[in-house]
């Protein structure tokens, strides 16, 4: 082992935003700040894609592993990836520089310590992604917290504490059931180690109330149904920065926990709570689809169109065949992207008249039109049409779903049509209409630096839209193996 | 050289769409217009080939989707069916860019318009030239999203955006029901590619399953799923409401999306699955009924209305009815032959009445025109020719069409097939009085325009007749040159070979003379029926309106399909939605959950705060009463 790579993309943004510590930040050199988080995340990013370069696809066991005494005999630093969870570093990595970019207006007082805290942040989700330690898991998965509750408590909007608290109490709620059952599986197994544990097993008496508490975590923080309520009052105060990095990011979080944990881990448990899972997600995507459509504020419509969209995740999860996995895993890569861009494009007309309701605008496509022509590529991306990252998706998901349980296929099926209806309309009362409000016609189109950001994130939504195989090939093999295991485990039982 | 059918119009819309700005109006709208005719010229060769050499063909692009045991890939598919689509689809539309340039003249978004027709045309190409429902799916979306797009092509109009997104929601409802039958199709053969799944059918013949709690047999729920999605996209009754109000998008759009091209993929659907609907009878009734339902619905509708451009609307309706009862009875290939013919005399009178509208700025009322046939002669004459055709006016194209959709109808010897036909001939009669009707009231009788004079009306410019002279030739001459080829039986062995299927062979025989002479001779009839009653005597036509005013209503209001739905789902979804998110988000689960929770907290914490007073005495009072508490619990003890 030469270079500790896994260990280097989590340190190196922490190490930028120890520099930007001692940074002061004056108005004169608040670019200087600016450029020294984007060149640490730049070269995390460039990191990661070397990481996917070098990344073996044709095998499902953990690559770049690093294990180092921590505790002894209690806890080991253990980091690594496989197919699963490669790609969550790469997105991750992605949109950290893009949020970066985008702090320009929205982000006026302590700029320094907003980009520290964004920095933070990103080491702890990619460390949330490769640590192969229970311990060490849990430790970066609530440590994400933090920063985000930081981000919307200062940098948020006027019910930023409200909002703040309602995120920090729901999250936390789960977290801590999340505790006890890991230390419960320490006392079961004698080790928190996830690759030994996936050999040993753990005993199907003890796998359920296990379940339970991994799910009421990642539940909260997918979010589904109906723990969902904290995400539109965060996402409305958050800076859009801050709702990029939530939606984008800290939502993944819980996805890969399920395919990680709750089926890797306990599959006998899961086998049982399928029908609440599908139940729940069924549930999420028809209800928060009908609010979504009844929404006056643009970022709140967005926030509940997510957890419509998680809804599809954690179904085609559960159906745990090959199409539904990958369809989820690609998925939540499409929303990453799609919901990143939707959360900028809301905050590219917000920097400009400093209103996110839906009544405010109407009849500004001739004034801004490069604006109007993005944002209609990630409407149609959230509508899920074919030839978008969306499509491929959702596609696979019901395809699976299908397979599984006529009646869920069928009602999911109906989300996709109100999912239409609410994005379309949102659309039009934006973009569309005549021109009333006279105040918008001193809008301005797109500056470079927002047509980059956006431009990089289309880019990708349609060209995995058009050609998803560098994404399925791999995600493939892993999954593959994990539905062998799981299979062959609920066959021995 | 067959991919570039394909990639040109796509080229050519990435042109405009992105470079338009930059090339400038003239060259956007020359340079779509040249891509999409080459890409006509060149379907003209691929047809040929299938027809005289049994050119087939199968390309594959690239992969797409490869997930597991799902294989997808981008493909052209070739064979005597997607070619008649391809030349249909690439012909209409590069004669639409070229009127276009026209028609668009005052406009000030040309190149966005450009980009959007051949967009449309890309996709559409997708769709007809794929090997796998999923790509099928693919063109399916995205000529839906052309649709919407051009629908709403006038952003600044309110209703125009209404019917954009109306369209593409209605279509969505279609298309859930397609979407679940690729699902049951992956389902039952574990793969999506027409062959595949065509050669594993006979298999599962009578394999039944459980949908929903309805015992149903596997292949007539595939039909059935697969026939919502075709009648969303083919605005069959129950799913057509959206097509009257695309109506809004520009003529051209009309003509080329909403009569000849995108509106028969639900047909073209039908038959490409002839190898799955040939085994279910119950899916080919309900085709049938479904078809001469909408057939007779929209001809009674279009008998009132006063749009120019709805009354082909409804036009277009009915005789998608005709295509889809004509595949019902089993009869495919007289489907695309009507689908053939009908895209010529269907976007020869659109876009003869958007040369009206044009030469009436932008009137679209007809009891708003009338007695400029003078001045509009060649428009004039060449509606004429598109109406003759439309209602199947002997020896020309309509005629051979329609009429062997009746006759096959009759001939299939099936309850259905009988009604079918019955009702095929009505409508006939319908379709011909309301299309008559249609030019009386714009061409004849007396001026009735008041806002320009009758001078001020003039003739289109050359560009925009052309095209309409060129389709002309086609509504005049395709149904009998193209006879033999489609429905001749030399045609089903030499030409369909393997793109249709029929499980038993047509019928030879011969309807009576009787029964073959009636709708030429009602059609012949009701020429001077409607110059009596919408030119010569106007007030007997007022009579019969008023002493059937329920049903004039009835009929003016379009059967009252769109307030029924409005209620029945548009309003209770929304109130449903308000409901979900002020009572049970905000109400229920925020204040049980998390406000309930941090409220009680504070309660408890006033109360608690109310003990620490501050009071000595209260303090020693309290320490008193534990003190004795304690000692009563030890002696008790």
């Amino acid at each position: 082992m030469d270079l500790p790579i896994l260990s280097s993309l989590i340190l190196l943004p922490s190490i930028g935003a120890f520099f930007l510590f001692f940074t002061r930040s004056k108005s004169e050199n608040k670019i200087t700040v600016k450029y020294v988080a984007l060149f640490t995340s730049l070269v995390n990013f460039f990191l990661s894609i070397y990481l996917w370069v070098l990344f073996d696809q044709t095998t499902s066991a953990f690559q770049f592993v690093e294990d180092r005494i921590w505790i002894e005999g209690l806890i080991n630093y253990k980091v690594g990836v496989d197919g699963i969870s490669i790609l969550f570093i790469i997105l991750t990595t992605f949109i950290t520089p893009l949020c970066i970019i985008s702090v320009n207006n929205s982000v006026t007082k302590r700029l320094n310590e907003f980009l520290i805290a964004i920095l933070v942040m990103e080491s702890f989700m990619i460390g949330v992604f490769c640590s192969l330690d229970l311990v060490v898991f849990y430790l970066f998965f609530e440590a994400g917290l933090i920063p985000m509750f930081l981000i919307i408590g200062i940098w948020g909007g006027s019910r930023r504490v409200y909002s703040a608290f309602k995120f920090f109490l729901f999250t936390l709620l789960g977290s801590v059931l999340m505790l006890v059952a890991i230390i419960s599986i320490y006392w079961i197994t004698g080790t928190t180690d996830v690759v030994q544990l996936y050999e040993l097993g753990i005993d199907t008496k003890y796998q359920n109330l296990l379940w339970l508490a991994f799910f009421s975590s990642f539940a909260v923080k997918t979010p589904m149904w109906p723990v969902h309520t904290w995400l539109p009052d965060a996402h409305v105060e958050a800076p859009t920065a801050g709702s990029v990095l939530l939606a984008a990011i800290l939502l993944k979080m819980a996805g890969y926990g399920f395919i990680r944990f709750s089926l890797g881990l306990f599959p006998s448990a899961s086998e049982i709570f399928t029908p609440l899972i599908y139940t729940l997600s069924v549930i999420a995507i028809i209800f928060t689809s009908l609010i979504a459509l009844m929404q006056e504020d643009m970022k709140k419509l967005i926030a509940y169109s997510s957890v419509a969209h998680m809804g599809f995740v954690t179904l085609g999860i559960f159906t745990i065949q090959q199409q539904g996995i990958e369809g989820s895993i690609i998925q939540m890569i499409s929303h990453g992207l799609v919901s990143a861009a939707l959360f900028l494009c809301v905050g590219v007309v917000y920097d400009r008249m400093h209103s996110r309701l839906i009544t405010t605008y109407g009849g500004i496509v001739t004034i801004i039109p490069k604006y109007s022509v993005l944002f209609m590529v990630f409407t149609l991306a959230a509508l899920g049409l074919p030839g978008t990252s969306g499509f491929v998706g959702e596609f696979l998901i019901l395809m699976a779903a299908f397979k599984d349980n006529f009646l869920v296929a069928v009602l999911a099926s109906l989300g996709v049509i109100i999912g239409a209806a609410y994005m379309l309309w949102l659309y039009k009362r934006v973009i569309f209409g005549k021109l009333i409000n006279s105040e918008l016609k001193k809008m301005i189109d797109l500056n470079k630096s927002e047509v980059f950001t956006l431009t990089c994130l289309a880019i990708p939504t349609l060209y995995f839209g058009f050609y998803p195989e560098p994404l399925i090939n791999t995600i493939e093999v892993s999954i593959n193996d994990l539905i062998d295991t799981y299979n062959y485990s609920l066959a021995s039982k | 050289m067959e991919i570039s059918i394909i990639a040109l119009p796509l080229i050519a819309s990435i042109i405009s769409g992105f470079f338009g700005k930059f090339i400038g109006d003239r060259n956007s709208e020359i340079v779509t217009s040249l891509l999409v005719s080459i890409s006509a010229i060149l379907s003209v060769i691929v047809f040929y080939e299938v027809i005289f050499n049994q050119y087939e063909e199968n390309i594959i692009i690239a992969k797409w989707i490869n997930s597991g045991s799902l294989e997808v890939n981008w493909t052209m598919k070739i064979d005597a069916l997607s070619a008649v689509m391809l030349v249909v689809v690439t012909f209409i539309s590069a004669l639409v860019h070229i009127y276009s340039i026209g028609y668009m003249s005052h406009d000030p978004h040309k190149p966005r318009f450009m980009a959007y027709l051949s967009l449309f045309t890309f996709a559409m190409l997708m769709l007809v030239t794929a090997d796998n429902f999923i790509q099928l799916f693919f063109g399916w979306e995205g000529v839906g999203l052309c649709s919407y797009f051009l629908i709403g092509f006038w952003f600044k109009k309110e209703t125009a955006n209404a019917a954009a997104i109306k369209a593409f929601v209605v279509n969505r409802v279609g298309d859930f029901g397609f979407a679940l039958g690729i699902f049951l199709i992956f389902y039952l053969f574990g793969t999506v590619n027409y062959v595949e799944v065509f050669d594993q059918i006979p298999t599962v013949v009578n394999e039944k399953l459980n949908f929903l709690g309805i015992e149903i047999k596997a292949i007539d729920l595939i039909c059935i799923l697969l026939f919502i999605g075709a009648m969303g996209k083919s605005a069959q009754i129950f799913l057509h409401t959206w097509l009257p109000d695309a109506m809004e998008g520009p003529t051209p759009v009309s003509a080329l999306i909403h009569a000849a091209t995108m509106v028969t993929a639900g047909v073209f659907l039908v038959v490409r699955c002839s190898p799955i609907y040939e085994y279910s009878e119950l899916a080919l009734n309900l085709v049938t009924i479904v078809g001469m339902s909408t057939a007779f619905f929209a001809a009674s509708v279009a008998l009132v209305q006063t749009d120019i451009k709805k009354i082909i609307a409804y036009s277009t309706c009915s005789q998608l009815g005709y295509m889809f009862f004509a595949a019902g009875v089993g009869a495919y290939n007289v489907a695309m032959f009507h689908l053939f013919t009908h895209a010529f005399f269907k976007a020869l009178l659109f876009l003869g009445s958007g040369s009206v509208i044009h030469a009436f700025k932008d009137e679209q009322n007809i009891n708003n025109m009338g007695g400029v046939w003078k001045k509009l002669p060649y428009t004039y004459a060449l509606m004429i020719v598109g109406t003759l055709a439309l209602t199947g006016f002997p020896l020309l194209s309509g005629f051979y069409s329609k009429d062997a959709i009746i006759e096959f109808a009759y001939l299939s010897g099936t309850t259905s097939g009988y009604y079918a036909a019955g009702i095929g001939i009505i409508t006939a009669f319908l379709t011909s009085i309301y299309s008559w009707r249609l030019i009386f009231k714009t061409f004849h009788g007396p001026y009735n325009n008041k806002e320009i004079r009758i001078d001020e009306t003039h003739e289109s410019p050359l560009v925009m007749l052309i095209p309409l002279l060129i389709l002309s030739i086609g509504a005049i001459f395709a149904g009998f040159i193209f006879k033999e080829l489609f429905i001749g039986s030399e045609g089903i062995n030499n030409f369909w070979r393997e793109s249709i299927f029929f499980l038993e062979p047509l019928s030879t025989d011969h309807p009576p003379l009787w029964f073959l002479t009636l709708t030429p001779t009602l059609v012949t009839l009701s020429i001077p029926l409607a110059y009596y009653l919408f030119v010569k005597d106007k007030n007997f036509s007022a009579q019969i309106v008023n002493i059937n005013k329920p049903l004039y209503e009835f009929l003016f209001n379009k059967w009252y399909f769109d307030e029924i739905y409005d209620t029945l789902f548009v309003k209770s979804s929304k109130k449903f939605g308000l409901f979900l998110w002020k009572f049970l988000d905000v109400k229920v689960i925020d204040g049980f959950g998390p406000d309930g929770i941090s409220g009680l907290i504070q309660k408890f914490s006033i109360k608690a705060k109310k003990f620490q007073s501050g009071y000595i005495y209260q303090y020693a009072f309290i320490m008193l009463l534990g003190f004795s508490a304690f000692l009563t619990f030890l002696i008790v003890k």
